[in-house]
Formats: structure tokens, C-alpha cells, sequence
């Protein structure tokens, strides 16, 4: 088999990007909220501040690695919640067809229509930033190219023989759909959910960086790149690292993504076997 | 259970086009006995799979089965409500198809494709479902059976494919088999191999089978009875001996005629293929009188005019033709 560059390096950076999330607590040098000290303030990366600090004196390196957590939860969790949305309607959608088909066809394209971030923006306006809001918002507005994906594979496999066997055989519609087509519209689906978390992070990033997301002083990403603005000139590491760790991540995830894409898809497996 | 396994009175099936509706079978009725093998032959187009898809309710828009009766075991698939017919596929009526690569789920063992109508129809747990789908597989003669049964169908041949098809159709132990073309993409001699596996396998549990084919010799070895369809319609249906030896419609007779034979009748004289000219008319543009008539060589006046009744043919066979033999 070919040697997976894609696969390799993506999977290693987003296993290293979840692991500095999972072991902030013991990576970490400070408290990444609590010890604010001013004395030490934007000091440069050194051997006490690997990183550097921020204008309250925090220690960059450990607020990057406890951003990691929010910035991956809301990636992973709402591209779930995406997927899942996504899915569901579009494999009911090819499958049954008619006016349910029309139906939700329709509701994809208006959500096609309006730009997914400013649609997050909206629902974020009307809740409370906060993490759950921003699982809701990201997870409610980025599901039309899953379900137009997974209505397209629905539509091809609803002709397959086996499908057609499964609905002789005396299969329910629900178990043709989760036992016949699921598994086989799996792979694609995979590829586009990974590719988009990486979308997932950056959202986060840009809607913390606009205040709508997660406030200070929990270290997010975005919001530690907003906070960093005045000191750009100043200070530059302080607002470096946190963008190079949305940098690292969405790439890592794009690989993945694309990676995946090589093992699992349709194309790809007939050039294999 | 007494009487036949599958009873069809005056099949007809509608295909409706906008807020029209055109007759793509008509008037089909036949009966298959316990235990039998019931041909079903004809051209393309002629309405031979969607008569054998009414028969599990898998009629679907444009088409419908608008009157009759389709008796399996006494009861009428026709009045039942779609669940209780859903019921019933796999368990009382199964169905093999042509395509062997393409009726199995790719990414599943095929032991676990035919564990799962144990789990669906009968309720077994997995494990003894997955032992008795070792079982089916040994009954269609899988050499090997524990191994094969964690393969997936794609490490299968076409023909260990289609025995993987039987035994997943056979699993419930139906009283009706449809089987569609069971063996037209497959190899020659494979294709003895799977007749002569069905033919046994249904012997021995008395499941009627619907062979649907256009391989006369096909359905000449293999059926008691043979219907021969034409246009939507049953145009001569009797002893599969007597189709073959003395064909009595017209369209049966061409049918026939234009097989290739070898040896005794070949040097009898008949050398040259015959064939029926012309095509099967479209639904929407049936002729009128006998359907038959644009291609017939015998057709008369009254063929272009008067819909010829059906006629018993002693001892008891059905033959639609007003010139019959």
C-alpha cells in the first residue's frame, strides 16, 4: 500500500493537539485564568515563560494548551451534531423521496444560501455566549453539505441490489437505511465531517474573536488572539502561538481529513483492489 | 395448510402516466401448487417482473396492482395493509435475483446477511442465528461453511454468491421462491449447478418456485407449467411438455422456433435460425384486437378487430388466440 503522508502527519498533529487538551493539567505551568500577574507582564518567550506572557502577566503556554480543550470540544462536538443533522435528513431524504425529499432538499438550500458564520452570529446574538451556545450555533448551522452528500449516496445506493434485496426480504425502511445504506455512504461522510472540524475550530476562533463566543478570561484561541490586538506591534508572541495552534490544528484536521479521503473513498478503493 | 401455495386471479396492474392509466398487465391468472415449479417466459417488457413483484407488494408509483386476486396460502396480498405484507416477505415469499454481485451488502459477512433473517423473522439471538446460518450455508453445498461465512461477498464467486442468495431466501422456509433470471450472469456450468440446487432444495421443503426466464430450455427442464406472457398478457399457459412439443399460439410458436437446436432436429432439416420480427409495443400503445397481430404470421381480419377470449386447451391449458392449433 501507498506510504499516506496525508494520514500520517494529520493524525499526529490532531492526536498532539487532543493530548495537550486532555493533559493541560499536568502540562501546564499556572492556573491559565488565576495567575494574572502584572509584574510579569508581556514578557518575552524565555526559560520561565516558554511562550512568553500576556498583558496580564498569564503564562501563554498554559492558556494555549486549556484553549485546546475548547477550541477541540467545540470542533468536534458541534461537526457531531453537524453530522448527525446532516445525515439523518439527507439519507431519509433519498430514500423516501417525494414531498419529504423536496422538503428537505429545500431547507438545505436556503442554508446553503446564507453564509454559515453569519447565521452562528445570529444565534449567538440571541443566546448567551458561552460554550453550549456555541455548540448550538456551530452544530445547527453547518450541516447542508453532509446532507446533500448523504442524499446523493442515498439516492445511488436506493438502486443498489442488495438495498432492493433487503426491502424484498422484508426489511423495515428503518433498518434498510441503518443496516444497508448507513454503512455504505459511511466513508464520504467521515472525510467531510473531519474536513469540516477544522471549519469548526476556525468558527470558534473567529466568533470568540468577535466577543460572541467564549468570553474572557477562559483561554479560548480566538479570544486570546482578540485580546492580543493592541499588543501586536508590542508584543507579538502573544498573539502568535494562539494562532499558530488554530494553524496546527485546522491543518492537522484538513490532512486528516484528506488522508481519510485517500483510504475510504469509492474512487480510491476500486484503484486499490 | 391445504390447497395451492400461490393463487392469481385476473392480475391486473396499472401504470399511470399523468391522469392516464394504461393496463401493463392484464387478466393474468395462474396457480402454482405446493412443491411445483411454475415458468414464466416472454420478452423483455412483456410484464413478467412487475407480475412477480406484485406478488410481494413491491409495486411502487406509477405502478399498481388495481384488480384481482393474489391468494398466497389463502390469504390476499392485495387487501392486506403494507405491514402485514412486509411480514410476510422473506418469511412466507422470497425473492433471488439476476445480479449475484450486486444483492449482498459489500461490507457485511455474508454469515451475518443471512443470520440477520433469523434475527428479523424469527427473533433468535445472534449467536444461534449465526450457527444456523452456518447450517444454511452447508444445505446449499458452500464447501466449507464456517469459513465462508465470515467472508465477505466480495472474496466470493458468482456462483457461491448466488447459493449465498438461496440460503438467504430460503432461510425462513417460504412456501413461494420468486426467482427472477436466478442464473442468466452466470457461467454455463454454474448455472446447472444452481438449478439443479434450487430444484432440489425446494423439493425437499415443498416451496412453490416462480421461475421467471426467457431461457426456454431453461424453464423446459426445470417447470411442470409454463405461462407464456405477452404484452401484459397470458397468452398460452399449460404442461411445459406440450408448450414445447406442440406450441398452440402463434407468439409461442416463434418463441420455439427461434431457439437453436443441436443434433437429431438440426439434421432434421432446420438449419436456419427463425425469428419474430418486430418488437413488444409499448404499454401506451397496445394495438387493438389481439396484440399480437402486428407480428403474427397468421393474424386475419378478425385478429386486427376482436380481442380473442381465452380458450381451454384439453386437458388443461389456456391458449388465447382466435387461430390457435
Amino acid at each position: 500500500m501507498r506510504f499516506r503522508v496525508n494520514l500520517i502527519v494529520g493524525g499526529t498533529l490532531f492526536v498532539a493537539v487532543v493530548a495537550a487538551g486532555l493533559l493541560a493539567p499536568w502540562l501546564a505551568h499556572t492556573d491559565p485564568v488565576l495567575d494574572a500577574n502584572l509584574m510579569n507582564a508581556e514578557e518575552p518567550p524565555g526559560a520561565a515563560f516558554w511562550l512568553g506572557t500576556d498583558g496580564q502577566g498569564r503564562d501563554i503556554y498554559s492558556r494555549v494548551l486549556y484553549g485546546a480543550r475548547i477550541s477541540l470540544t467545540v470542533g468536534i462536538v458541534s461537526q457531531l451534531i453537524n453530522t448527525v443533522i446532516g445525515t439523518a435528513l439527507g439519507l431519509s431524504a433519498g430514500y423516501f423521496g417525494g414531498w419529504w425529499d423536496d422538503l428537505v432538499s429545500g431547507l438545505t438550500n436556503l442554508m446553503l444560501a446564507i453564509p454559515s458564520l453569519v447565521f452562528a452570529l445570529a444565534i449567538m446574538a440571541i443566546l448567551s455566549p458561552g460554550l453550549t451556545s456555541l455548540l448550538i450555533a456551530l452544530g445547527l448551522t453547518n450541516w447542508s453539505f453532509t446532507c446533500r452528500l448523504a442524499r446523493a449516496s442515498a439516492l445511488s445506493l436506493r438502486s443498489q441490489g442488495y438495498v432492493q434485496a433487503a426491502k424484498v426480504l422484508g426489511y423495515s425502511d428503518l433498518r434498510i437505511m441503518a443496516t444497508q445504506m448507513l454503512p455504505n455512504m459511511l466513508g464520504p461522510i467521515i472525510v467531510i465531517g473531519t474536513l469540516g472540524m477544522g471549519g469548526a475550530v476556525l468558527a470558534e476562533a473567529a466568533l470568540s474573536f468577535l466577543g460572541l463566543g467564549i468570553r474572557p478570561p477562559q483561554p479560548s484561541w480566538g479570544s486570546m488572539l482578540s485580546d492580543a490586538r493592541d499588543q501586536i506591534t508590542t508584543a507579538p508572541w502573544v498573539s502568535i502561538f494562539p494562532g499558530l495552534a488554530i494553524f496546527v490544528t485546522v491543518l492537522g484536521l484538513n490532512l486528516l481529513g484528506d488522508g481519510l479521503r485517500d483510504i475510504l473513498d469509492p474512487q480510491s478503493r476500486s484503484r486499490r483492489a | 395448510m391445504s390447497g395451492p401455495a400461490l393463487q392469481v386471479e385476473d392480475l391486473r396492474i396499472d401504470l399511470a402516466i399523468g391522469e392516464r392509466r394504461f393496463a401493463a398487465v392484464e387478466g393474468v391468472s395462474f396457480t402454482i401448487e405446493k412443491g411445483e415449479t411454475y415458468g414464466l417466459v416472454g420478452e423483455s417488457g412483456c410484464g413478467k417482473s412487475i407480475t412477480a413483484l406484485s406478488l410481494i407488494g413491491l409495486l411502487r408509483p406509477p405502478l399498481s396492482a388495481s384488480a384481482g386476486r393474489i391468494l398466497l396460502g389463502g390469504t390476499d396480498l392485495r387487501t392486506l395493509p403494507a405491514r402485514a405484507v412486509r411480514a410476510l416477505r422473506g418469511k412466507r415469499v422470497a425473492m433471488i435475483f439476476q445480479e449475484p454481485m450486486t444483492a449482498l451488502n459489500p461490507l457485511k459477512p455474508v454469515g451475518r446477511q443471512i443470520a440477520e433473517m433469523f434475527v428479523l423473522h424469527e427473533g433468535a439471538s445472534w449467536p444461534e442465528a449465526e450457527r444456523r446460518a452456518v447450517e444454511a450455508l452447508r444445505s446449499v453445498r458452500v464447501p466449507a461453511p464456517e469459513r465462508r461465512a465470515r467472508d465477505y461477498p466480495h472474496q466470493l464467486s458468482g456462483g457461491m454468491r448466488q447459493r449465498v442468495m438461496i440460503a438467504i431466501a430460503l432461510a425462513c422456509g417460504p412456501d413461494l421462491l420468486l426467482a427472477d433470471e436466478p442464473t442468466t450472469a452466470l457461467d454455463v456450468t454454474v448455472q446447472a449447478e444452481i438449478l439443479e440446487l434450487i430444484r432440489d432444495l425446494c423439493a425437499e421443503r415443498g416451496t412453490a418456485v416462480l421461475m421467471i426466464s426467457h431461457d426456454l430450455g431453461l424453464i423446459a427442464s426445470m417447470c411442470r407449467r409454463v405461462g407464456v406472457m405477452y404484452a401484459g398478457r397470458l397468452v398460452e399457459e399449460r404442461d411445459s411438455r406440450a408448450v414445447f412439443r406442440r406450441p398452440s399460439h402463434p407468439y409461442t410458436a416463434g418463441l420455439v422456433a427461434s431457439l437453436p437446436l443441436l443434433g437429431a432436429r438440426l439434421a432434421g432439416g432446420r438449419n436456419r435460425l427463425r425469428e419474430i420480427t418486430g418488437v413488444v409495443p409499448p404499454v401506451t400503445a397496445f394495438p387493438d384486437g389481439c396484440r399480437f397481430n402486428p407480428r403474427c404470421p397468421s393474424a386475419t381480419e378478425i385478429c386486427r378487430d376482436v380481442d380473442p377470449p381465452p380458450e381451454t386447451l384439453p386437458p388443461d391449458g389456456l391458449v388465447r388466440c382466435h387461430h390457435h392449433a
